[in-house]
């Protein structure tokens, strides 16, 4: 599979990364390599196989809907680039 | 000082020949002198590193010591360290100082352990070379023109160097045991599960697996001790007994059945390195090994199933860098999504975000099942081929890399060549098993790695086919010119 400008920038956006026009074309080539490498999987018949998502079988283990954690507001907003009042900010969304 | 192994280190420092303090200051005068070279190091954290040196102090004197109380340690600047700053390699967290401690972190404190420091690393451990890294390439200190390996290149540089008894690492693709090869070192990537992923900043979540950087496997075994264990804020940690692995180090190696599979000394391997393999399995033929021939069929296509498979899980992982809650953010962004986009486009390197496009293009709708799930079918034949081969040997052996350290810059422009030097390496990953990476004759003054592959939770018997190979070995015990 080779991807095209369009591509990119579409798969750009579904990822959230502005990407400058003039590198379209080099990371369209970059990723077409990639893919090409990826798609020898192609030459092998999967059918019957079961998709492994993890490597010991093992189940998803759930803990009791209890509060563990204390509460570490100030701490984790000390990191943050722009908080107000406790509350995170970014540009407005709602008009 | 820092020729000793760590039993000696901890003998001294029981014995009074030195003070933890000391020791911590001997590791950061050699730091200061002979880092500048290297680049191993993202920060050095003398202050903390001191104070914990003081603590341990204390604790030799007033009791409740263990085998790694007063013992210096670097962590790969994945690992989350509270109040101090954990940059992943990355721009993006650059200004981010870790409001809580890694598992591994905080296991290895109260196990005594002084950290020294933050090592450098490929950025978000994407990378076979270092060259990734927000902070600069790491130089190899047996060839400084040479790369040290990646991801965790500052770990296993460092350790070379003897700037560190030992470090962290983790490994998604061999980024514990390629650096460790290529820099002359025994690194070990655990089965996936039996180090805790807590703290420790997420690439794919179903290959990542911290593990310890030494000079030796008895230090290693040390190390990993404090590392292991279940951990109950790591939803994949498993629920298994850790037993205890210095007990098993000496255990003799007579009838010890070792599978060599032929598709790792096939075509694309250097003769030099297989001819050095070759002769290390020769020395545990003398050891009282047998030695099989065998076949793992399905490795051609362990790199293609995982540069699916990684960057899939990366594309998801990374999402959570949107520059709203730590980490970069750009400026003035005239809206949310500019928001998004220029901060995630201003923090992340060229290699992350190739990867972060690629996985968000095989997870996209209509193109799931050709990718993701396909390689995730794969991954089951590759872990098959394991398992057929266990059914008939105790550990599989072969090269952990095709060649030894390449040079800066040779293979930043083809992201798919540098993809290759993984190619012994990422098959352990997919299957999620156990393998270890040791120092054996070196090619051209440059280490060569050979890596040993054990069954599920077999990492008391690696560290043993380690072990004796080192007690009748040298190359372990070898430093580069200038750092010795």
């Amino acid at each position: 599979m080779s991807l095209d400008r369009a591509d990119v920038e579409k798969i750009a956006h579904l990822a959230r990364l502005e990407v400058e026009p003039d590198d379209m074309a080099a990371i369209a080539a970059e990723l077409s390599n990639i893919l090409e490498l990826v798609e020898q999987m192609n030459a092998v018949d999967t059918e019957g196989v079961a998709p492994m998502a993890h490597p010991l079988h093992m189940v998803q283990r759930l803990r009791a809907d209890e509060v563990t954690e204390t509460n570490r507001r100030e701490a984790f907003q000390a990191i943050a680039p722009q908080t107000e009042a406790g509350l995170y900010l970014v540009p407005k969304v709602i008009e | 000082m820092h020729t000793k192994n760590i039993s000696e280190l901890a003998a001294g420092l029981r014995a009074g020949e030195y003070s933890s303090v000391e020791l911590t200051r001997h590791f950061l005068e050699r730091i200061r002198r002979l880092d500048g070279g290297l680049n191993s190091f993202i920060s050095v954290c003398e202050d903390a590193a001191l104070a914990m040196a003081r603590a341990a102090d204390e604790r030799l004197q007033r009791g409740g010591a263990g085998p790694l109380t007063g013992i210096p340690i670097a962590h790969k600047d994945i690992f989350c360290t509270q109040g101090l700053k954990t940059s992943c390699g990355s721009r993006m967290l650059d200004n981010f100082i870790a409001p809580y401690d890694a598992t591994v972190v905080e296991r290895l404190k109260r196990a005594g352990a002084v950290t020294l420091g933050k090592t450098n690393m490929d950025e978000f451990a994407m990378g076979s070379s270092n060259e990734t890294s927000f902070y600069g390439p790491v130089r190899n200190p047996w060839d400084g023109d040479a790369v040290p390996g990646g991801s965790s290149g500052g770990s296993a540089a460092a350790v070379a160097a003897r700037l560190t008894p030992a470090a962290t690492g983790t490994d998604t693709g061999g980024s514990i045991r390629q650096p460790a090869a290529l820099c002359g070192v025994t690194g070990l990537k655990p089965t996936y599960g039996r180090v805790s992923r807590y703290g420790m900043i997420a690439f794919a979540s179903s290959l990542d697996q911290g593990g310890p950087m030494t000079a030796s496997a008895a230090d290693a075994a040390l190390v990993l001790q404090a590392m292991a264990g279940f951990d109950e804020r790591d939803s994949t940690s498993a629920e298994q007994p850790v037993p205890d692995y210095g007990a098993e180090l000496e255990h003799d190696l007579a009838g010890l059945r070792i599978g060599l599979p032929r598709e790792y000394f096939g075509e694309g391997l250097d003769a030099a390195v297989a001819e050095s393999v070759e002769e290390a399995v020769g020395e545990y033929r003398r050891l009282g090994a047998e030695v099989v021939d065998i076949s793992l069929p399905n490795t051609h296509l362990a790199v293609p199933a995982y540069y699916v498979v990684a960057p899939a899980e990366c594309s998801s992982n990374l999402a959570r860098f949107d520059g709203v809650r730590y980490g970069h953010r750009c400026e003035d962004p005239k809206n949310l999504e500019d928001l998004y986009k220029r901060s995630r486009a201003g923090g992340f390197g060229d290699e992350v975000k190739r990867r972060i496009l690629i996985g968000t293009y095989a997870l996209s709708a209509g193109y799931y099942d050709a990718y993701y799930l396909k390689a995730q079918r794969i991954r089951h034949l590759i872990s098959d081929d394991f398992k057929h081969a266990f059914d008939r040997v105790d550990v599989i052996m072969g090269p952990t890399t095709p060649g030894t350290a390449f040079r800066i810059g040779e293979r930043t422009d083809d992201p798919v060549s540098m993809y290759l030097s993984d190619i012994y390496t990422i098959a352990a990953n997919l299957a999620g098993l156990p393998g270890i990476s040791i120092p054996v004759a070196p090619v051209d003054g440059k280490p060569v790695g050979l890596q040993i592959i054990g069954n599920y939770f077999a990492e008391a018997r690696l560290l043993n086919v380690a072990h004796k190979y080192q007690q009748v070995t040298d190359w372990h015990t070898k430093a580069p010119e200038g750092y010795l």
